[in-house]
């Protein structure tokens, strides 16, 4: 057997997957009847919705007629920089203040470019902190985290 | 006349200079940031819902909705002049407005986006305003089972307007619903998919899905794209339509009008699907078809007429029935909930000021954007020049502090960062995110009122079909999943989208 629309194909597993877990989860809330739902009963039956119509687009993806898609190579470098960059930002805000930690989040996803250099990348991330002092801090009236903690 | 009378009440409150005031700088926010490219009206607002947050309930709306419209004009810019639409229904402005830009004639396709647009606004403020009440009072005669057919229909209508496989969007929707169920459940207490973390038993936000399916992993795309990402040059021409253009353009202005202010009324068709009708009639009735996607300025103007008209009766449902429309109202929806405000019929009698001020905020919003827009292309054309290596930083810390702001809470941001590796995998897939974000929205209010219903005829399915009004919406549903599993007319949708290339 040959997969031949290789992005259905994998959409309709994850769909699958996802339909049923959350499926099973909702087993371990009470179900209820029909006139007396309990919170387990909707989410039970839009997980086996989700499974079996992913069953179907997996099935139609293996049909002959299908179209042959592939599906593009993940660039992990980029992933890797950009959503750790933010993880970083998001772990580093409490400890490190908005100031430190912009910083960072600006400097370190910098490197996702193709044409990074250091000049810019911390020109930029001076001038992005400078905005979210004035723009969110000053302007809004956010409350942050300003400084790191064993500062302040 | 009572029309009037409320007219005058809602510009009453809108023409106060504070709330002028924050309707311009929201048309002045939202076309900044709409006009960077790839970011459209969702993550616009997503990223400046927080800032109304603080404002009086009133102002907050007003300037809500400038940032709408001026994201909207500034996504159309984008998409005229470098063919990046930001957002879906700008998919269709890019095919003759980006052609009549490469033909030397940008400013004059610039120039009818807007008249286009402000005419569309006008008269669909006018509808909204005269509609609007009786429509709520038939949103009174709607009870649980209403509701729930209704939100059937408006999510096959987000069906019919993703572009991929249907299998695949209903199962985007199904997802959404489910990801909506995650929280505590409002009828027993019960906090459901939490895995013990506290701060998930509030549920997952909207605004933080938007920002990681839409922003994040849009980033992410452009990056890995590197030296072929597409090049932004600005060349924008004399700016006004000539004789000959504006002959060609303002049947297909009124055309898209109406069309769009019927469809904007429904239930999650909005305002994408209504440019694609707008532009399929238009090449359907047009003498010389063959020159659309040359650059022909009836194509431009109608879908973009059409788009503003949908956006703006789009608040019809939002406003009577407290159903979001797309995924913009639905970020309304929630700025309402913030606000302590109810959306629903009662929104009427009870608020006002606050329903004919947003209606009338509307109309003023559209005439400050033609304002704005005519003399400052050439503005917007240098925004655009920002080389993407500076916007992109840019983008992640806004939508970093976006979401922190949202409930000053870091577990927020860590949770969008996973969305964006999910949108990410999702955006090799083909799967779209548009119909999972009106599914997250629709999800527990549809459980709701799906449970109510139930409970009311004791268990009873058929209270679904037995009710004239619920039957009669998904009778309506299943017609619109019988037009879109045509084969034919499946066909003429794809090649519709072939042509977008």
């Amino acid at each position: 057997m040959q997969i031949k629309n290789k992005q259905d194909f994998w959409s309709g597993i994850m769909f699958v997957v996802v339909g049923a877990a959350f499926s099973l989860g909702a087993t371990s809330y009470s179900m209820g009847t029909a006139a007396r739902m309990g919170p387990g009963y909707f989410p039970f039956w839009l997980g086996v919705c989700l499974s079996l119509l992913g069953a179907v687009v997996t099935l139609n993806s293996l049909s002959a007629k299908a179209e042959n898609t592939e599906i593009e190579k993940f660039n992990w470098k980029v992933v890797f920089v950009i959503i750790g960059a933010v993880v970083l930002c998001g772990l580093t805000l409490n400890s490190l203040g908005v100031y430190a930690s912009i910083f960072l989040l600006v400097v370190i996803s910098s490197f996702a470019s193709h044409e990074f250099s250091w000049p810019i990348a911390l020109g930029a991330a001076v001038f992005l902190v400078l905005f979210v002092w004035l723009a969110f801090i000053k302007g809004l009236g956010l409350v942050f985290p300003l400084w790191p903690s064993f500062l302040a | 006349m009572e029309l009037f009378d409320n007219l005058m009440l809602g510009f009453s409150v809108a023409v106060t200079p504070e709330n002028l005031a924050y309707a311009l700088l929201g048309c002045i926010l939202g076309t900044l940031i709409g006009v960077l490219p790839g970011i459209g009206p969702v993550p616009t607002i997503a990223m400046l819902l927080p800032i109304t947050y603080v404002l009086p309930p009133v102002a907050g709306l007003i300037m809500l909705a400038g940032i709408y419209y001026g994201a909207q004009y500034g996504g159309s810019t984008t998409a005229i002049l470098v063919a990046l639409p930001g957002e879906t229904s700008a998919v269709v402005t890019v095919l003759d407005g980006h052609q009549m830009a490469r033909n030397g004639r940008a400013g004059a396709a610039l120039a009818i986006a807007a008249l286009g647009s402000f005419f569309a606004g006008c008269v669909a403020t006018i509808l909204l305003a005269a509609f609007a009440p009786p429509l709520a009072e038939v949103a009174f005669k709607f009870g649980p089972a209403e509701y729930f057919s209704l939100m059937v229909l408006g999510l096959v209508g987000a069906v019919v307007l993703a572009s991929g496989s249907l299998p695949k969007a209903i199962c985007m929707i199904l997802l959404g619903l489910l990801l909506g169920m995650v929280g505590t459940d409002v009828n027993s207490g019960v906090a459901r998919y939490d895995f013990g973390i506290p701060e998930l038993q509030d549920g997952i936000d909207f605004a933080v899905v938007a920002m990681g399916v839409f922003g994040f992993s849009e980033i992410m795309n452009n990056l890995e794209l590197g030296d072929q990402r597409v090049e932004i040059t600005g060349k924008v021409g004399s700016l006004y339509p000539n004789k000959q253009e504006f002959k060609e353009c303002w049947p297909a202005v009124i055309r898209g009008t109406a069309m769009g202010s019927c469809l904007g009324i429904l239930p999650g068709g909005g305002a994408v699907l209504s440019s694609f009708a707008s532009y399929t009639l238009e090449k359907k009735i047009s003498r010389n078809p063959e020159r659309f996607g040359k650059g022909h300025p009836a194509g431009l103007a109608g879908p973009e007429s059409a788009n503003n008209a949908a956006a703006q009766t789009s608040f019809i449902p939002l406003l009577t029935l407290g159903i979001p429309g797309n995924a913009v109202t639905a970020l309304m929806i929630g700025a309402m909930t913030i606000h302590n405000i109810q959306p629903g019929p009662q929104v009427m009698t009870s608020h006002p000021e606050l329903f004919w001020g947003l209606i009338a905020s509307m109309w003023i919003g559209n005439l400050m954007l033609v304002i704005l827009n005519l003399p400052l292309v050439g503005l917007w054309v240098k925004l655009l020049k920002v080389p993407y290596r500076l916007l992109f930083p840019a983008i992640l810390v806004f939508c970093t502090v976006g979401v922190y702001s949202l409930n000053y809470n870091v577990f927020d941001i860590l949770v969008t960062a996973a969305f964006g590796f999910v949108g990410y995998v999702w955006s090799k897939l083909r799967c779209e995110g548009a119909p999972l974000l009106l599914g997250l929205v629709l999800g527990p209010m549809m459980e709701e009122n799906f449970r109510r219903a139930l409970l009311l005829s004791r268990g009873d399915y058929t209270t679904f079909v037995t009710r004239p009004l619920s039957l009669s919406l998904l009778v309506l549903a299943a017609i619109l999943v019988v037009i879109v599993a045509l084969p034919s007319v499946k066909k003429k949708r794809d090649e519709t989208f072939v042509e977008e290339d």
